[in-house]
């Protein structure tokens, strides 16, 4: 039952920050994929990196558990799905999460995003055994792996490094990377109405 | 009514922290797979089956990694699904307390109307899609935008990199070609 009450809110947090930073707003997200206006990459760069250094620095003080952790494996179709979701989601607007945000916040072309979503994740559950004999799922360079080697983790690091060192400096490597980062790097006229 | 990128930022860095200090990283799009086996089950009771030790599926996919799909499906009110769920409440409550969204925005976005006019129809081809390529993609890939690369790269998973580096490579091109006009 905790879990379900942590779902709740946890769930409705992340739904209504995704709305006020405008990532279920596709034009945000057209803006920002064709570097027009860099509004949306700055903060999810800082949201990145923020987590990273909170989150690794909580495990160093044994603040948060270290079992908590879930990575994914690397294969070659992780790069090859991304170029895919790349594409459809520069196209949409939508990604997976925001889409369900932007079909619930009343946008109708976010539930066709959705509708057609569960079509493409079951098309993808119909072929998996294709791509599961063609090698493509097989691990890579340790499959379940971190850069660095997180101490009391299930996973692997790819570099002898603390893992733990490794995660605080690269989140503060995107901190510094949202600061400079400019909001128009193409340059471009006085600043428009938000859309929306 | 747009949060500045410091505060925005900040805060939702906050809620994948506290999503990984109470809980687990957060993901989205198996949640799509989850739904699809939820429907798919309802129409065919044989999708999904218990076993002496947890749940299978006549679907490879759902069977995977010891039947853990298959049992999200039996067990719909599990917490990433709920997640999912809570995530629309959230977003949902979010519109309406900034005044909810005009008609216009909610037949399709300002940028989309800039460049390619008021043809609502051309509009949800795009999206449909986008829709299944995305879902399409996401799964191939193992998760999403949330998964992958927000939760991946602050864990400093390397699958995390992967993914971003693919999703910028025609992400960023398409978006270009697409989106020549401002709104």
């Amino acid at each position: 039952m905790t879990s379900i009450i942590l779902a709740v809110v946890i769930g409705a947090a992340f739904g209504a920050v995704l709305d006020r930073i405008g990532a279920t707003n596709p034009s945000w997200i057209g803006k920002m994929l064709s570097l027009k206006h860099l509004h949306l990459m700055k903060t999810i760069l800082l949201a990145i990196g923020t987590g990273s250094v909170l989150m690794f620095g909580g495990q160093m003080i044994g603040l948060v558990d270290v079992g908590h952790m879930s990575v994914k494996a690397a294969y070659v179709g992780v790069f090859i799905g991304g170029l895919l979701l790349g594409a459809g989601w520069a196209a949409s607007g939508f990604c997976p999460g925001t889409g369900v945000c932007a079909a619930a916040s009343g946008r109708k072309d976010g539930l066709f995003f959705i509708a057609v979503g569960l079509l493409g994740a079951a098309a993808y559950m119909v072929t998996y055994p294709a791509w599961k004999a063609s090698g493509m799922l097989d691990n890579i360079a340790g499959g379940k792996v971190t850069l660095g080697t997180v101490p009391g983790s299930k996973f692997d690091g790819l570099m002898g490094m603390s893992g733990d060192i490794v995660g605080i400096i690269l989140g503060l490597a995107f901190v510094v990377v949202a600061f400079v980062l400019p909001e128009r790097p193409m340059g471009g006229g006085a600043e428009p109405v938000p859309a929306e | 009514m747009l949060l500045n990128w410091k505060i925005g930022g900040v805060l939702l860095g906050l809620v994948f922290f506290l999503a990984v200090l109470l809980v687990k990283p957060i993901g989205v799009s198996t949640q799509f797979v989850i739904l699809d086996g939820i429907i798919g089950d309802a129409v065919n009771a044989e999708l999904v089956t218990k076993t002496d030790d947890g749940f299978t599926s006549t679907n490879a996919y759902l069977a995977k990694s010891g039947g853990k799909y298959a049992k999200s499906v039996a067990n719909p009110l599990n917490y990433s699904f709920v997640f999912v769920l809570a995530m629309m409440a959230g977003a949902f409550l979010s519109t309406l307390a900034r005044g909810g969204l005009s008609a216009q925005e909610r037949t399709m976005p300002a940028l989309w109307r800039a460049n390619y006019g008021d043809s609502a129809a051309k509009r949800y081809a795009v999206a449909f899609i986008g829709g299944f390529v995305v879902l399409y993609g996401a799964r191939l890939a193992g998760g999403c935008t949330s998964g992958h690369m927000m939760s991946g790269m602050m864990q400093t998973a390397l699958s995390g990199y992967i993914f971003a580096a693919g999703a910028f490579a025609t992400g960023v091109p398409v978006a270009m070609m697409m989106y020549r006009k401002e709104a």
